[in-house]
């Protein structure tokens, strides 16, 4: 896999520029640490005034909260390029990426990469200790398997939604802020157990963009609540690894287009 | 080495209308207009010739190079370099190429140099030994040696420049395109970029196509021109055909004791007279250099003289005019 060595050539690269605006990186590593503090803060007194939501316990949420967060900060991370991929078209620098003999998922994912959310990330990761501790979950390997494989397909999941959102800017520049509605609403639907909601909004974050396989319905199963084989519980976050499948095929399509009219 | 045949290539270009209704009918139905930016373009470069691509902006020399560099598909045509179909296989393909784009940086712009370099060498896979002798080699005919260290964004134009150029020969290209390589630059580096892709060109027989809009480079660097225009091809010859097309003339300045009255010399054109210096027109196909100077000197006590043949952006701008570019 030379393109994984690659993409770490390029993360050291773009480390070591980070490291030239070693404060403004501290500051907004910290700020980044702070934002969702304060959605989790709000997350705690609903449960401090209601006890519960419809079942589900504050710590239970908080698990759910924690791996939707956790993955939405790694894809962040990781497919920043994907996320501005837009400033990459306009200035040009695309053709750039086109004259080289690499893919262009690649050397997109390696343009850029966000450490700044390493500050999110700890936050989640935090978040994610504390509700791992307060629930009585009995673990054992397949648990520990499950909870993993949760975060890493919840990054496919965003990172697809990036790529598919980056491969709009084929056809237009503007206009791309509705892939927030997916991102950041996506994340903030799916940070509470998805029965909760009207059956359409399960219904769309299940079979559309499956941010219910990747946490609430695995989640049953880490919780004994399943009822089922829970073998098909497990390996129900693999849903967001088929769901970059369709991404990646669109992606492909954007770059021929590009390449036939180079707008 | 390239060989293009009948390309075509034309875009959809969205009609823009002033004012917020327009844009609003924008959104749901756009006009389009179709622009050709290339209509049957032939030709061939040979091995290791330096071919200068000019034409006014909007031309279509972009667009060819970004075909030629498999960037962009052709909607009509055929393309063979060395063997390959640009858009076809790419990633075999722009193994063999370099590719300067002046007005863009490939460069990383907060690390040092040299560490842009060590990413390019994984990026093209260029084996250890192959990437330390490139290295050297561009190193002492580049003169980089005192700026590899620096990061990219401390550096001059002219030294980034420089960069950029070594930057694209790391992985030892067959085939080098520059687009617009001596932008901004200043006097020194200039000539510095150009006795470089010279000896380049020399030395290792690498194959250059440059575009310009400084047609003093196209006449230090190419021997042969092609000018491209609304899409077509107008011209593909030496600059010496050019010059015998529309540069049969020459200008005379003299430098003379003063004198009563212009000289009258048959032959050739009065542009201008103060007593003291006189200026003269004259077409070298219909007259003899030799008997206008010596039909002068029996008139006028010279001083100076100097002859000029006309710049070859003059020529150019006759041959856009011919044209009716």
């Amino acid at each position: 896999m030379s393109g994984f060595r690659l993409y770490f050539s390029y993360l050291s690269m773009l480390f070591r520029s980070q490291m030239q605006y070693r404060a403004s990186f501290l500051l907004l590593t910290a700020g980044q640490f702070f934002i969702p503090f304060a959605v989790f803060a709000s997350l705690y007194f609903l449960f401090e005034r209601f006890g519960q939501l419809q079942g589900w316990s504050f710590y239970e949420v908080a698990l759910i909260f924690a791996v939707i967060h956790l993955a939405f900060s790694i894809a962040e991370c990781f497919a920043r390029g994907f996320d501005m991929f837009s400033s990459l078209v306009v200035s040009g620098d695309f053709d750039r990426l086109l004259v080289r003999p690499r893919s262009t998922i690649v050397q997109v994912l390696g343009s850029q990469f966000e450490f700044t959310r390493f500050g999110r990330l700890l936050q989640g990761a935090i978040v994610l200790a504390v509700a791992l501790i307060n629930l009585p979950i009995a673990w054992n390997a397949a648990k520990i398997a499950t909870l993993v494989l949760m975060i890493a397909c919840g990054v496919c999941i965003f990172a697809g939604i990036f790529v598919l959102f980056a491969t709009m800017c084929f056809w237009t520049v503007q206009g791309l802020e509705v892939a927030n509605v997916f991102t950041d609403g996506g994340r903030e639907m799916a940070q509470y157990p998805l029965d909760i909601y009207k059956r359409w909004v399960t219904v769309f974050f299940t079979f559309v963009i499956p941010f219910g396989c990747v946490n609430y319905l695995p989640m049953l199963f880490l919780l004994d609540r399943a009822d089922g084989p829970a073998a098909a519980y497990m390996a129900m976050p693999l849903a967001g690894v088929l769901f970059l499948v369709p991404c990646v095929l669109v992606w492909r399509l954007g770059v021929r287009h590009y390449r036939s009219t180079g707008s | 080495m390239i060989e293009l045949q009948g390309i075509s290539k034309s875009f959809k270009v969205a009609k823009r209308s002033p004012g917020i209704g327009q844009a609003f009918k924008a959104l749901f139905a756009r006009e389009h207009t179709i622009v050709h930016a290339l209509r049957d373009v032939s030709f061939s470069i040979g091995e290791g010739e330096i071919v200068g691509y000019i034409g006014p902006n909007g031309a279509g020399k972009s667009t060819s190079i970004k075909v030629m560099s498999g960037i962009l598909v052709p909607d009509e045509g055929s393309c063979r370099i060395m063997g390959h179909t640009p858009w076809r296989d790419r990633t075999e393909y722009v193994r063999s190429i370099g590719v300067v784009f002046g007005q863009r940086s490939q460069l990383w712009w907060d690390v040092p140099v040299l560490d842009s370099f060590e990413l390019l060498k994984d990026i093209y896979r260029i084996r250890e030994a192959d990437y330390r002798s490139n290295l050297a080699m561009l190193t002492e005919t580049l003169d980089l040696e005192p700026i590899l260290q620096v990061p990219v964004r401390q550096l001059s134009l002219g030294q980034r420049m420089r960069c950029e150029i070594a930057a694209s020969l790391l992985h030892g290209p067959r085939i080098l395109f520059l687009d617009e390589p001596t932008i901004g630059l200043d006097a020194v580096s200039k000539l510095a970029v150009r006795k470089f892709i010279r000896t380049l060109n020399e030395e290792k027989g690498v194959t250059v196509i440059l575009t310009t809009h400084d047609m003093s480079d196209i006449e230090a660097l190419a021997g042969r021109i092609l000018m491209i225009g609304k899409g077509t091809l107008l011209y593909d010859g030496t600059i010496e055909k050019l010059r015998s097309r529309f540069g049969t003339e020459r200008k005379i300045t003299v430098d003379h004791e003063p004198s009563e009255k212009a000289p009258e010399v048959p032959g050739a054109t009065l542009l201008s007279w103060t007593g003291e210096r006189t200026v003269l027109s004259v077409d070298t196909e219909r007259n003899r250099m030799a008997d206008v100077l010596s039909r002068l000197t029996g008139q006028i006590e010279l001083i100076d003289v100097s002859v000029e043949a006309k710049p070859v952006d003059e020529m150019i701008v006759e041959l856009y005019r011919e044209h009716r570019i």
